[in-house]
């Protein structure tokens, strides 16, 4: 890992998502070290599939995750914090129009 | 997106608003999540504490090991064998929420085999007979539930999610010793003797699991205010002893304590005080097992660093592999144009 800076020449850092069954969204479960992509997927199952909790997963080099910032106030949401209308509630429609 | 990874390039300097932030997280029972900004403290009584169960879970599985080439069928070895394999899972998930707050993986190996850093005082006691391994399912995992049940709403959010995995898990752990028990209390008497001799030797060390006294456990107020813990270790004892005393009734085992009595004006059982010297002796790296625990970690983590190597090369030279392929491709593609 880059974090490290030793000598040591650890495993890098993958992580991992399980679709749990067919029609769900894979799922970010937590992480692993693996030496490359197939050790990452065969440890993946071993470590995060002991009891049928996945029928698919993906694993990815944490390096290669780019993240938005911390901060849930951060400007980079605003665009979605001020558009109310485009939440269904903010159309009043009368109770006597059905099935709307 | 929160990864493993988002944690690595916090700084940790208090910009303005940032405490005010996290105190509000707390206070609406809300996760902390790893690229959040957290007090220092918070972070390193993290780190410390999810190294520190980590490192039991790895530990945790010698004691237990010993006894999977020795069980007497092949039904409780594959157990025993899927219990063991489970706690190994546990110590990986942990270090992964651990990573997830800056530390390195390789780095807590390290304090964990030079000794630098603790596990439970539990793991370093022998394994004299198989109804060991049933006491220990009944009796250390099952302590280790009433423990780990609050964990999963503990405010670190990866420290969470990682309990909940584990938690689920447990419950065949106890189970299985459980009925283990059972097994060998429909034995002989010499069966029935070794189940009560497991049970004299484990019953008070279980209840160390739980850590000091409340009025000598120093760590205890600043992790109860930012949430990390849920109840204090005196109140999970007690936990632990009112569902466990009716379990010992229904094997046929007697728990060790002269002192133990249901007390009715507190709707709770009573009972004597562990040998919190033995515990200290234990903890600080004096108990029967602890030097072989750790030289055994060492062994494997030393002989096991050739392996690390080869699949480091391995996999550099079929990335080297792959590239070369690449280019050819683009070589040939090229050409034909
Ligand atoms: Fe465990
Ligand atoms: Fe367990």
């Amino acid at each position: 890992m880059s974090s490290t800076g030793s000598t040591r020449n650890d495993w890098p850092l993958y992580e991992v998502f399980v679709r749990g069954k067919r029609g769900l969204n894979h799922v970010h479960v937590g992480s692993l070290h693996a030496a490359d992509d197939a050790m990452a997927l065969s440890h993946a199952r071993d470590l995060y599939t002991r009891r049928n909790e996945g029928v698919s997963i993906w694993v990815v080099r944490s390096e290669h995750i780019a993240a938005s910032t911390r901060d849930e106030k951060d400007p980079f949401f605003a665009p979605s914090a001020d558009k109310v209308y485009r939440h269904p509630t903010f159309y009043d429609i009368p109770d006597d129009v059905p099935h709307i | 997106m929160t990864t493993s990874q988002g944690a690595r390039s916090d700084g940790g300097g208090a910009e303005p608003g940032l405490q005010e932030q996290f105190d509000a997280t707390i206070a609406k029972d809300q996760r902390i999540e790893p690229r959040d900004w957290m007090p220092e403290g918070y972070r390193r009584t993290l780190i410390r504490q999810i190294a520190q169960h980590a490192h039991s879970e790895i530990i945790g599985m010698q004691p237990e090991g010993e006894w999977i080439t020795k069980a007497p069928s092949l039904r409780r070895k594959a157990i025993l064998f899927a219990k063991v394999q489970d706690e190994a899972g546990h110590g990986l998930y942990l270090y992964s929420a651990a990573e997830t707050l800056g530390a390195d993986r390789a780095d807590l190996t390290e304090r964990l085999i030079e000794g630098r850093q603790k596990y439970s005082s539990i793991f370093n006691y022998p394994t004299l007979t198989f109804a060991d391994v049933g006491v220990i399912g009944w009796l250390v995992d099952g302590a280790a539930i009433c423990n780990q049940v609050p964990l999963c709403r503990t405010s670190y959010g990866p420290y969470a999610r990682a309990m909940v995995r584990i938690c689920k898990e447990e419950s065949f752990h106890q189970r299985q010793g459980y009925e283990l028990l059972m097994t060998m209390m429909r034995g002989t008497d010499a069966q029935r003797e070794m189940v009560q001799d497991a049970v004299n030797r484990w019953w008070w060390p279980s209840l160390m699991m739980f850590g000091p006294p409340d009025h000598d456990s120093p760590n205890s107020a600043a992790s109860m205010a930012w949430k990390i813990k849920r109840h204090s270790n005196d109140e999970l004892r007690q936990r632990f002893v009112d569902m466990t005393v009716p379990q010992a009734e229904k094997l046929g085992v007697t728990l060790p304590d002269p002192e133990l009595r249901w007390n009715e004006e507190r709707g709770h059982y009573d009972f004597g005080t562990p040998d919190w010297a033995e515990f200290k002796r234990v903890i600080s790296g004096d108990g029967p097992c602890n030097a072989q625990r750790i030289a055994r970690r060492r062994a494997a983590h030393e002989e096991g660093a050739w392996v690390r190597e080869a699949a480091l090369a391995h996999a550099a030279k079929q990335a080297a592999r792959a590239g070369r392929k690449r280019e050819d491709q683009s070589a040939q593609e090229g050409a034909a144009a």
